[in-house]
């Protein structure tokens, strides 16, 4: 919990990871170029307060996770989201068996999601009914840019993704976290292209589909699907550490999300261990969209707040949320444009 | 004195090459690649000339560095005086691929193999209409901060305010895409070029809005993040044009910006 001015806020921190990029499990050098990469983004938007050694980033185990998250980190609770990368790792980049002996340890802390990928065929499936069942499943985490074999990536449209997508909804996988990374196949098409996200989430109304990123770098293709699919998510990890170096970004970035999906489907996440909750859960109690900005946004609200910080995980995973940190159902549309009363063409 | 003129020489194509690589565009942020940064190096000697261009992370998606590394090879050999032309992706995880399809002339497909179909065009030409849709929000957005009243279905050329960067660079977005630049023809415009009737404005308005928002923002995170990855890259950059003034992107000092 965190609490500021009166007023206490549930936190849920809804991506987190525990990954090992140490030297000794790196495949090839695309293991060496992906923690790099995640160690730019990392050095390029923290304060410089919260900026960690490379040594230490590569991998954090455990006993820290909790302190980071936990102790340091004034989270409820929160979910791992782990990706494979079976090529570029030996043993994969998110740890199943730590992160989920983690979970189990603290079950009222941590959700451990799995994932699955489509190109694992049959054996796959088996394999999934196997997890869901040993680690009780309520979501997965999809990178449809991970490697495999010969191929560089995949489609939520692929008919394989869904047999895997019906199995999630017979297994009770209720929530399905993508990441949309720059998938290769087919190279002709933007890479980031989010259009698959809709037509899975017309065919599977009972799933909650969580674009991570809000669809970053195409957050204009995100909110126009997502405006209309009320099953569709935006996670902010990775778009929320902007609100230190990119702070009028990051009040666009809400002011679009708010206008386009309203405050019920706006999920806070850190990216553990891509940035530690802490800073960001006090950035954005105390943000505001900046005043020359309001003919286009309106203000955030308290009640936004308490919503994407946590109430909105909570309540699609289930979590008990103590009484006196909930709030009364906002009873929004399901669809189409919000506050279209504070935006500037409402007079058009 | 040869000596002397072979120095004058090689840095005239230099500069000739260099302002051939001004040319080259990055789609996705409707910036000359010169601009962010993305040209490592121009080596001249004799009539041999070797680029070498790097991106903002090992990981950026392949097609557009395709486009780019093939868009930069393009200008620089129909540079008047220019012999042999090597250009180099450095660091990226597709370098060694692209380096090999591109001296060995294989071309997108040839490059690529099963993972190309048909052509980047279509590619290329879906960030050119979302170009034009950033420059169409930021000039009406522009109209609507000085007019608020003002009805954006209605508003046409001949009534943005003439000169001004903002009207310079839909005119010259319009150019390129082929729609009507005359004083009479309306502003407000669907991807796909139509007008949109009055009820579809304020929505036409906000998704070109977004779209906006999502060009700027990566913009300037790739042009932060290549300052991080190579040190000094900064120096390589001009602030992004003057074109693009509606609600700028403060950025604060990060650890390593």
């Amino acid at each position: 919990m965190y609490s500021k001015d009166g007023e206490d806020y549930y936190i849920v921190d809804a991506h987190i990871a525990l990954w090992d990029a140490r030297p000794e499990n790196q495949r090839n050098v695309h293991g060496r170029q992906f923690i790099d990469c995640f160690y730019d983004y990392h050095r390029n938007l923290s304060p410089e307060s919260e900026v960690w050694g490379y040594e230490e980033y590569l991998y954090q185990g455990g006993e820290r996770l909790m302190r980071d998250v936990f102790v340091d980190g004034i989270v409820d609770h929160a979910i791992f989201q782990p990706a494979r990368l079976a090529e570029f790792y030996h043993r994969g980049f998110g740890q199943t068996e730590e992160a989920f002996a983690l979970a189990q340890a603290h079950p009222d802390r941590l959700t451990y999601n799995h994932y699955w990928d489509p190109r694992d065929g049959e054996n796959g499936l088996t394999a999934l009914r196997e997890a869901a069942e040993r680690m009780n499943l309520r979501g997965v985490k999809l990178y449809t840019a991970d490697w495999h074999g010969e191929s560089r990536g995949w489609k939520l449209t692929d008919p394989m993704a869904y047999r895997y997508l019906e199995l999630s909804q017979e297994l009770g996988i209720r929530n399905i976290h993508i990441h949309k990374g720059p998938t290769i196949r087919p190279l002709d098409r933007d890479a980031f292209d989010v259009a698959d996200v809709d037509h899975v989430a017309s065919d599977f109304t009972e799933l909650n589909f969580v674009v991570e990123h809000c669809g970053l770098p195409r957050l204009e293709d995100f909110c126009w699907i997502a405006t209309q699919e009320p099953n569709v998510f935006a996670g902010l990890a990775v778009a929320i550490p902007f609100i230190h170096t990119r702070p009028r970004y990051f009040a666009q970035i809400m002011g679009e999300l708010t206008y386009w999906l309203g405050e019920d489907r706006i999920l806070f996440a850190s990216d553990y261990a891509l940035w530690t909750p802490k800073w960001l859960v006090e950035r954005f109690v105390d943000f505001q969209i900046p005043e020359d900005m309001t003919p286009e946004y309106a203000p955030l609200t308290t009640e936004l707040k308490k919503k994407v910080l946590g109430l909105n995980a909570a309540r699609l995973y289930d979590l008990d949320v103590p009484a006196h940190l909930r709030l009364p159902d906002a009873g929004e549309t399901a669809t189409g444009p919000r506050q279209p009363a504070a935006a500037d063409l409402a007079s058009v | 004195m040869t000596a002397l003129l072979t120095d004058r020489t090689a840095g005239y194509l230099e500069s000739e090459v260099r302002a051939a690589l001004g040319t080259v565009v990055d789609p996705e942020l409707d910036e000359p690649i010169t601009d962010v940064g993305f040209v490592r190096s121009v080596t001249v000697r004799g009539s041999a000339v070797e680029v070498h261009l790097r991106l903002p992370t090992s990981f950026c998606a392949p097609n557009f560095a395709w486009l780019m590394v093939s868009d930069a090879h393009d200008a620089v050999s129909a540079v008047p005086g220019v012999g042999s032309v090597v250009v180099e992706l450095d660091d990226h995880h597709d370098s060694d691929l692209i380096n090999r399809g591109l001296a060995a002339g294989l071309g997108y497909r040839g490059t690529f193999g099963h993972e190309a179909e048909e052509s980047l065009d279509e590619l290329r030409a879906t960030f050119r209409r979302k170009a034009h849709t950033a420059a169409m929000e930021r000039a009406l957005t522009g109209l609507l901060r000085t007019d608020p009243g003002a009805d954006v279905a209605a508003v046409t050329l001949g009534d943005l305010p003439a000169g001004e960067h903002t009207t310079d660079a839909l005119l010259r977005r319009r150019a390129a895409l082929g729609l009507p630049v005359d004083d009479g023809a309306p502003v407000l415009l669907h991807p796909d070029g139509t007008r949109p009737t009055p009820a579809e404005a304020p929505m036409a308005l906000r998704r070109a809005r977004s779209v906006r928002v999502s060009v700027d923002g990566n913009a300037h995170f790739c042009r932060g993040l290549l300052t991080t990855r190579y040190p000094g890259s900064e120096a390589d950059q001009t602030p992004r044009p003057e074109d693009r003034p509606l609600l700028p992107l403060t950025v604060s000092k990060g650890t390593q910006p």
